[in-house]
């Protein structure tokens, strides 16, 4: 059995309650920081820790702490990001409904570091019962005196609040996220100022994912070299990853990272295979934004070695034979599912969350949109397969936000791996509506000819 | 250290004060090097960033640390450093980026010049004549709104907004009580009042100099003539509330519009007043000064006579005449 940190006590029975929570060693990390440690000490843990973003872009935490600028008679902000909406991610609703107490922990240790006295949970409007569980853990906590004026007879302040969103994946980017909470339309910043320097309310603000933020608790109770002795090379540590779509027990996971990719898919202790017995076509590793990969590149390297579930493994070989880590969200798609329908239901999505402030995605997304729409509907044309790595190719890296890339990878990786798929919709368009292009070579072991290429 | 940093910007360096925008130290250089722009505007706090046209390259950094930026950035909020090389029109990446922009900005615009107010005077049709491609690959239908009107004076046709925000930020500088804005998200997005509450204000005629397409005119001068048949002419008179200094669009001996004055990009020195803009429209309430310099490139220039110039950037530089070629042409041919 693998080691768990996060969801170590998952089971125990009323452990999104303060007395259960703190019989299983909770707030344990608060007491340690606050009494024993400086804030400086906890940011050093911290970086010591390797620990990563858990949002997407698997930023070094520790870094982005030691980023926060600190200047004199100003307050600074700890904003934890829980709008999580990436299709194919739910790991921070499943950590916020069953353990809340973790999240509010990480925040108060995290808080402490960064010397914030007020810190907020932005949680996304669609998830009202978190929002009400989160509440009812921060009210129990400040009864218990972790939370509000002098914590522990420390001297240090800090008020937690829980702030509901519109339920739009634009705010889960930082600094559409701040805006929100500033009471205005969540509209992504032009960087730079980066938030760290110019944040919430013109201060400078950290926003951390709420995954990296309850990971801080088992760093600061072991000590940041042990938390990087689990894990490998750069990728330290647990994640948790929500595994769906075809797979015989879909479910939120806490890996070391590092587990092999079909030891993930196929053990028993983890996905246990691809359910009704059929083969794996294609994945995508981390949520809807990252690129989709067939079954062979998923679990190999170009060169053959397996891959691994870390942020370096999943991104060997860049974007021709490689994915990202992401967030996570790790979706498995049988031989019977058709992958020109998938990357139009992603484009679809991004079409509507588009915050519509630059161009290239406000427009770009609604187009590629209506091209697979036509495609997967059977009045396709073979020149729309090129159109729509052209238009992706406009889209990408010249937008505001990171919404843009987004949209586009998805499409573009899809036609760069499955474009047989693409051009037979177009070549058969009336088969092609009820009946699926089926796994075709994608599940094969990798030609020697991709090696060369591959590398 | 000094108080200026220096920049290079396609070949040509220049020494700005710390702060400046890439964008705005090419316009100190001047001439074709300079990144078009949509939605930036000088004078609109907070403005720019959001059409992307004036995506540049940035090849070095700075003089501390020369890396060069991994994304082309919208040099229109992009600050300069010392030491600083941005490649604008030598990149043939950028002029790609850009006419995908420029491609964007049309897929959803109706193309509806022969029967635009702002044809003429248009930026989007300057922008496309530059950059865009001949044929649209867009093949489903545009979206479409309805005009509304905002007031009795400006009429919103939002089939031709592109959402650069100008007015926006234009209604929140001259009022303290917003009731402009955008509504909806994404490709639905659209300028509009707070349920069709008429922009209430002196300056609110401003949002039509601002905008840089036909999505904001001027309802008294709707459908009245096309601007290259008017002349333009500058005039001045005292007006208690604004500067008073406009330019004058006559036909014959009458005045069709007045607007505020702009510069060579388009953006208007000083805002003027309701009262100006829609009320005095008789020559004998204006101060005449002089005929408006209108570019060369200019349709309206068609019936004005100045001397015809290839631009002073373009004509000592080499470098620069090989990576603007075509528009050297297109200019010097007369």
């Amino acid at each position: 059995m693998a080691r768990k940190l996060l969801l170590e006590h998952i089971n125990v029975p009323g452990i999104n309650t303060l007395d259960v929570y703190r019989q299983k060693g909770g707030y344990r990390a608060v007491e340690k920081a606050l009494k024993t440690l400086s804030p400086e000490e906890v940011v050093e843990e911290v970086k010591k820790s390797g620990l990563r973003g858990r949002g997407g872009a698997g930023f070094p935490t520790g870094m982005k702490w030691s980023f926060l600028a600190k200047p004199e008679g100003v307050a600074r902000y700890l904003v934890c990001n829980a709008d999580e909406s990436e299709p194919g991610t739910f790991k921070d609703r499943y950590l916020m409904t069953y353990i809340p107490h973790a999240l509010i922990e990480g925040m108060i240790v995290s808080s402490f570091a960064l010397g914030a006295n007020t810190s907020y949970i932005y949680v996304r409007g669609e998830m009202m019962p978190q929002i009400r569980i989160l509440e009812k853990a921060i009210a129990e906590a400040k009864a218990a005196g972790f939370l509000g004026q002098n914590i522990l007879g420390t001297g240090y302040n800090l008020e937690l609040y829980v702030q509901p969103g519109g339920g739009a994946y634009i705010c889960g980017e930082e600094t559409a996220l701040l805006e929100s909470l500033e009471g205005k339309r969540g509209n992504p910043r032009i960087k730079p100022p980066f938030p760290a320097i110019a944040g919430l309310y013109g201060c400078p603000t950290v926003v951390n994912n709420v995954e990296s933020i309850a990971a801080v608790v088992p760093i600061i109770n072991d000590g940041g070299d042990e938390y990087a002795k689990i894990g490998i090379g750069r990728s330290t540590g647990t994640k948790l990853i929500s595994a769906s779509g075809n797979l015989v027990r879909p479910g939120v996971y806490e890996i070391e990272l590092g587990l092999p990719v079909e030891e993930f898919i196929y053990s028993d202790e983890w996905c246990g295979g691809i359910a009704n017995g059929k083969r794996l076509k294609a994945t995508v590793a981390g949520g809807s934004s990252v690129p989709v990969l067939p079954a062979n590149l998923t679990l190999k390297l170009a060169n053959g070695e397996p891959r691994l579930m870390s942020y370096e493994s999943l991104s060997e070989g860049g974007f021709a034979t490689g994915t990202m880590m992401g967030s996570g969200g790790f979706i498995a798609f049988d031989e019977d599912q058709c992958i020109v329908r998938n990357t139009w239901n992603f484009s679809r999505f991004y079409h509507h969350e588009s915050c519509g402030q630059c161009s290239p995605c406000r427009e770009g997304t609604g187009w590629m949109e209506k091209v697979l729409h036509r495609l997967e509907y059977g009045h396709g044309k073979m020149s729309d397969i090129d159109l729509l790595v052209d238009v992706s190719k406009k889209i990408e890296g010249n937008t505001i936000c990171p919404l843009g890339d987004a949209a586009a990878w998805p499409v573009a990786s899809a036609i760069r791996h499955f474009r047989d798929e693409f051009e037979w919709h177009v070549k058969e368009p009336v088969k092609s509506l009820d009946t699926n292009y089926g796994l075709a070579n994608y599940a094969e072991p990798i030609a020697k000819a991709e090696v060369t290429t591959g590398n | 250290m000094s108080d200026k940093v220096k920049v290079t910007i396609d070949g040509i360096t220049v020494e700005v004060a710390p702060g400046t925008t890439i964008l705005n130290a090419a316009r100190q250089i001047g001439g074709d090097i300079v990144p078009p722009a949509m939605c930036y505007y000088s004078k609109l706090e907070g403005s720019g960033g959001k059409c992307r046209t004036c995506i540049v390259k940035v090849s070095k950094g700075s003089e501390k640390d020369p890396r060069p930026m991994p994304k082309l950035v919208a040099s229109c909020r992009t600050t300069v450093m010392d030491g600083m090389e941005v490649q604008n029109i030598t990149s043939p990446e950028v002029i790609e980026a850009r006419s995908g922009v420029v491609e964007m900005l049309l897929i959803n615009h109706p193309l509806d010049c022969p029967v635009c107010d702002q044809a003429g005077e248009c930026d989007l049709q300057n922008l496309g004549y530059e950059h865009g491609l001949q044929k649209t690959r867009y093949e489903f239908e545009r979206r479409t709104f309805e005009r509304i009107d905002i007031g009795d004076k400006i009429q919103l046709h939002m089939n031709r907004c592109i959402l650069c925000y100008r007015c926006v930020f234009t209604a929140d500088q001259i009022t303290n009580k917003r009731v402009h804005g955008i509504l909806n998200r994404g490709d639905h997005s659209e300028i509009s009042t707070y349920i069709q509450t008429a922009v209430d204000n002196d300056f609110s005629g401003n949002v039509i100099d601002v905008c840089p397409v036909g999505a904001l005119t001027d309802r008294t001068f709707r459908f009245r003539n096309r601007v290259w048949f008017t002349k333009p002419i500058d005039a001045h008179r005292d007006c208690p509330t604004c500067s008073g200094k406009v330019t004058l669009w006559y036909k014959g001996e009458e005045v069709l519009r007045v607007t505020a004055r702009k510069d060579i990009y388009g953006e208007v020195e000083e805002f003027i007043c309701n009262t100006c803009r829609f009320d005095k429209k008789q020559t004998s309430d204006w101060v005449i000064e002089h005929p408006t310099h209108i570019s060369d490139a200019s349709v309206i220039a068609s019936n004005h006579y100045e001397t015809l110039k290839p631009l002073p950037v373009i004509q000592n530089n080499p470098q620069l005449q090989q990576a603007n070629k075509v528009e050297l042409e297109k200019t010097t041919k007369f």
